[in-house]
């Protein structure tokens, strides 16, 4: 395995063999998680603590002509009610969306939007109270999905947006698409749907907020995020950061579910500032399934140009989101359905448009692959199809036309190490594919897919100079080492690569670590559990900080020892010479003898991304450090008869780099592979209308557990998988991503497994039975031989965007910049991205926030 | 309108407690907020996630579907009784080396009912792991984490003290050898009825 191209500053203590980096250790809060121990945010209880709920809307669409309280007033044990009138501030999670309230103002947008709170002494009369709340609605006309969104521009949801409800449309052009249409053999089109689907993290969000005896508040919460948590409480609370206080208890699971700060969150903060007393909220499952934040349904057109040689000539993506109520991360989101498209195969020109629209249901927002899924789905089938149509072994058709290392793609990212080949030849081989594809018995096939997610997301959610991430040492007489740093443990396993990176660089245990996290008051700000970015930022800020230690120390311990510094090991808790181990002091010796010189000690460690070369409006969504790369095979056996399949192995290979814990990282691809399974089988987060005598209100199909099916461990098949390691120079250790990326390939993997079964195309996600067996029917009976959609709604997706592409010489920025328009008031501003730069040159070198 | 209260006397990891609680309270509330043992999760609180289980005279039992008045005679365990003494039980211990607990929120409730299988049936099969656990829901971990770690566990049990996990589970599975390019690029498919 090479060392990643790093170079060794002059004066560094010697290299040598890893102690940490690459073995399967124990995950540093694994005793905890297995004893009970570890708190969780409903697990805290403070003395005085009382509970509160949020009432929410039981309509979709409405305006709030009354609230009364009167009955509710009455109820016994109840404390005190906010409604939208003690929060008046809106907050979001991005700058250009602040369209939340913690309670709402004077309109509802979907059932479940919290109108208002209530505290009790105990849960039970809260709960009780807030039944009695009596709210009295004016109902307005509901909007289900993205065709009724286009069709009825009023009444908007939003007064703010690009049109009618349309909450974002997009148009960019890399490259003359339409030469290389032109010039193609052959040319695809396909659509294909994907059904929005939830994170089901097993722990219902929960809240603890408390007034401190500084007159500071502080919320104890399950976040993924909680330096944006904190800004959005500062905001909404008109506090400065610095009272405000956020704590990230660890979390039952995230998966993109608890990264936008939450209503329950500040109306909680709001409520202890109220009561002076701690409170507590904790969501019912129900609530979970309202709040939502999860996959976006996608409806895709994609038209791709072929040589015959199954090489793409230009590239036209259309996506249409259905973004429910709020705005949420649902801008990024649209951009990054077309972001990623570029970075597995070379393709020269690329056309991609997506429209988000607002419609009366939960919001969407990021779920583990964030807006990248569905249209990998799209192009995965999509290059099975042409595989098939040009003659080409699928396998081969991706090998021969995979986008280079070191590249900059037509859209403008910057591809690092690219583990790609790699890793379609191990499941290739795995699965035996060059003997099997295509020759099993009927009803028994095998799919081939890949994909690819960013280690990180390459710019802060808001604009700043600042790093992403940052890391403080703490050292003393004791030998003990505490860690400080922002990041979130969400059960990815951050903390152990927090603890790994430091323990390696410093030659000691991982029991003589002590770290502090998640804490806005006490440690540097890490931007949080999001866009697969810890393991490279956290780790990088953390490798530097203990880099800076190791080179205090090693200066002191030199002049000591006599032995150079450049001489000294550190390894199994010593300091000693390489030339003679004998010569050496304990690890402790060796910070004692560095206090003794420097005083206190502690260093700090800062990651901030490279640059990205993408220069025109909505370069800031897909760059990335690096990208990591899998490829899965996904077996099936499929009854004809009915419909009914079963997978039955999955053969995963996955680009990690370097993996710093292999046994974790393989427990982050195999959960992958399980949610994309869920996702590809059968989850699904879908609405029905109600009556029109009941209120017409779009509610939830199955907001439970037992419903909203998931796989169970009956449901999970075998899996294979590899891990590709080529350490890349950006990563700690060489390492890139795992948390999201081993997802993407298993969803259209199975689809295309279906079609080598069976000989039909499913165009959508999930996949059921009846599906296959109406898309044999068609078949038999002359039609085309697919279950999907079958048309795309007629959208302005804006004004394009014309970017020349890299190899047509162009500079990363647009050729057809409409700024001034946007000055002239032409198109509104809000829900749009500007560049970094466009951004920075209003405002000089301040501070860049949005709030 | 205060709730009726109930005096029980509970007999939770082998220890006598008297709780005084609503009468309606379940089992998961009074382990919770009576007696603080907060390392029993809840998930949905409707008896569909698994979260919640304990151990019930040694069947597992969802403790969100049981009143405490119910279980007054019996011997409940919760995950706060497996350790022994300061060592964890060999399940804690595997599940913890294998990454099969990741959040750690299904965990305690994984734990249990594993332990209640192990102690039922001490050299279980990959299907009767699966069977035993059908009932509790992971969202992290995609379950052979899971199966692998009880069987782990059980082998320590068993007294099998240099048990091992196989070690694709510990560093994936070896590459396989890549054959020189096929000659056949052509998709060999056959159209198929």
């Amino acid at each position: 395995m090479a060392e990643p191209r790093r170079s060794v500053a002059p004066g560094s203590p010697a290299e040598r063999p890893l102690n940490w980096i690459g073995k399967p250790f124990r995950r540093v809060d694994g005793r905890a998680k297995v004893t009970g121990q570890a708190q969780f945010a409903d697990d805290l209880t403070f003395p005085r603590m009382v509970y509160m709920r949020l009432v929410r809307s039981t309509v979709p669409h409405a305006l709030i002509r009354a609230i009364d309280l009167s009955a509710a007033e009455k109820m016994p044990g109840v404390l005190a009610f906010l409604t939208g009138e003690d929060l008046p501030t809106p907050f979001g999670i991005l700058p250009v969306s602040q369209d939340e309230h913690a309670l709402c103002q004077d309109k509802v947008r979907f059932v479940g939007d919290p109108v208002v709170a209530v505290a009790a002494l105990s849960e039970e009369q809260a709960y009780e109270a807030a039944l009695a709340v009596r709210i009295d609605y004016e109902p307005l006309k509901t909007i289900s999905g993205v065709d009724e969104a286009l069709a009825n521009p009023e009444p908007r949801i939003h007064d703010y947006g690009d049109y009618g409800n349309v909450h974002k449309a997009v148009s960019m052009r890399f490259g003359d698409t339409d030469a290389g249409f032109k010039a193609a053999d052959l040319i695809l089109e396909d659509l294909s749907y994907f059904e929005g689907n939830t994170h089901l993290a097993m722990e219902q969000h929960s809240a603890v907020a408390l007034t401190e005896d500084d007159d500071r508040v502080t919320l104890y919460s399950s976040t993924q995020t909680p330096h944006y948590v904190h800004r959005a409480l500062s905001k909404v609370l008109a506090l400065p950061p610095s009272r405000v206080r956020v704590i990230a208890c660890t979390n039952g699971g995230g998966f993109g579910g608890k990264s936008d700060p939450f209503h329950h969150e500040i109306a909680v903060a709001k409520m202890a500032l109220k009561l002076g007393r701690p409170v507590k909220i904790t969501l019912t499952r129900e609530e979970v399934f309202y709040c939502h934040r999860g996959r976006h349904p996608v409806l895709m057109q994609l038209r791709t140009g072929f040589k015959r040689d199954g090489s793409m000539t230009a590239q036209h993506l259309k996506t249409a989101l259905d973004g429910g109520a709020y705005g949420s991360y649902g801008v990024a989101s649209t951009y990054y359905t077309g972001a990623l498209q570029t970075v597995t195969y070379q393709l020269p020109t690329y056309h991609f448009e997506g429209v988000r629209a607002f419609t009366n249901k939960p919001p969407c927002g990021p779920k583990r692959g964030h807006g990248t899924p569905q249209p990998r789905f799209a192009l995965e089938t999509h290059l099975d199809k042409a595989a098939h149509r040009l003659g080409i072994d699928p396998a081969t058709l991706r090998l021969n036309n995979l986008a280079e290392a070191d590249s900059v793609t037509a859209n403008w990212l910057r591809i690092g190490t690219m583990g790609l080949k790699e890793c379609i030849e191990a499941v290739v081989e795995g699965s035996g594919w060059r003997q099997r594809y295509a020759k099993l018995p009927h009803g028994r096939g095998l799919g081939l897919a890949c994909g690819s997610y960013l280690c990180g997301a390459g710019l802060p959610i808001y604009w700043n100079h600042m790093p992403q991430s940052g890391v403080q040492l703490k050292l003393d007489r004791s030998g003990g080492v505490a860690v400080f740093c922002g990041e979130s443990e969400i059960g990815q396993g951050s903390d152990s690569v927090l603890a790994a990176v430091v323990a390696e660089v410093l030659g000691i245990d991982l029991a003589d670590i002590r770290l502090c996290v998640a804490d806005t008051d006490l440690t540097p700000v890490d931007l949080g559990s999001y866009s697969s970015r810890v393991t490279l930022m956290v780790g990088n800020a953390a490798r530097q900080a203990a880099e800076r230690a190791r080179e205090l120390i090693a200066g002191s311990v030199a002049e000591r020892l006599e032995v150079p510094a450049e001489q000294l090991v550190f390894a199994n808790g010593r300091v000693f010479s390489r030339a003679d181990p004998e010569t050496g002091l304990s690890f402790a010796e060796a910070v004692i003898c560095t206090e003794a010189v420097h005083g206190t000690l502690g260093t700090t460690g800062s990651y901030t991304p490279p640059r990205s070369p993408g220069r025109y409006r909505g370069s800031g969504v897909g760059p990335s450090p690096a990208y990591s790369y899998s490829a899965a095979v996904i077996e099936t056996e499929v009854d004809p008869a009915t419909g009914l399949y079963e997978v039955r192995h999955v053969w995963i290979a996955h680009d990690i780099g370097r993996a710093l814990n292999p046994v974790l990282t393989l427990g982050q691809v195999e959960g992958s592979v399980y949610m994309g399974l869920g996702e590809a089988l059968m989850e699904e987060q879908v609405f029905r209308r109600l009556p029109e005598r009941r209120s017409n209100a779009l509610v939830h199909k199955m907001p439970s557990m037992l419903e909203y099916k998931s796989p169970t461990f009956h449901d999970m098949p075998p899996v294979t998988t590899y891990l590709i390691e080529d350490p890349d120079p950006q990563g700690p250790f060489g390492a890139k991503e795992v948390g999201q990326g081993p997802l993407l390939p298993i969803m259209p993997a199975l689809a295309n497994s279906i079609f080598d079964a069976v000989g039909v195309r499913i165009d959508q996600i999930p996949i059921q039975p009846q599906m296959i067996v109406k898309a044999l029917q068609a078949k038999s009976s002359g039609k085309p031989a697919r279950f999907g959609p079958t048309s795309f709604p007629e959208v302005d997706f804006g004004e394009e965007l014309v970017v020349p592409t890299p190899a047509e010489g162009g500079d990363g920025r647009a050729i057809s910049d409409f700024k001034h328009k946007l000055r002239a008031g032409m198109r509104g501003a809000s829900g749009t991205m500007t560049t970094r730069e466009e951004a920075l040159k209003g405002k000089k070198d301040a501070p860049l926030t949005t709030v | 309108m205060a709730d009726p209260m109930t005096a029980l006397n509970l007999r939770i990891n082998g220890e006598e407690r008297r709780v005084l609680s609503p009468t309606h309270h379940t089992l998961l509330e009074v382990l919770r907020e009576e007696c603080s043992l907060t390392g029993t999760k809840h998930g949905c609180e409707l008896g569909e996630c698994g979260v919640c289980t304990v151990l019930v005279d040694g069947q597992p039992v969802l403790s969100c579907l049981v009143l405490a008045a119910e279980v007054e005679e019996c011997a409940i365990e919760t995950v706060e009784g497996m350790q022994r003494g300061n060592e964890l039980h060999p399940l804690q211990s595997t599940f913890a080396d294998l990454g099969a607990a990741q959040c750690g929120y299904c965990t305690p409730g994984i734990l249990l009912t594993a332990q209640a299988l192990i102690a039922d049936n001490p050299q279980p099969s990959d299907g009767e792991i699966r069977e035993a656990l059908s009932g509790n829901l992971c969202r992290c971990t995609g379950y052979h984490k899971i199966i692998e770690a009880v069987r782990w566990a059980a082998a320590l049990e068993r007294g099998e003290a240099d048990a091992k996990p196989p070690s694709e589970a510990l560093y994936g599975s070896p590459l396989p050898r890549i054959s020189p390019p096929s000659a056949q690029e052509e998709d060999p498919r056959q159209e198929k009825g």
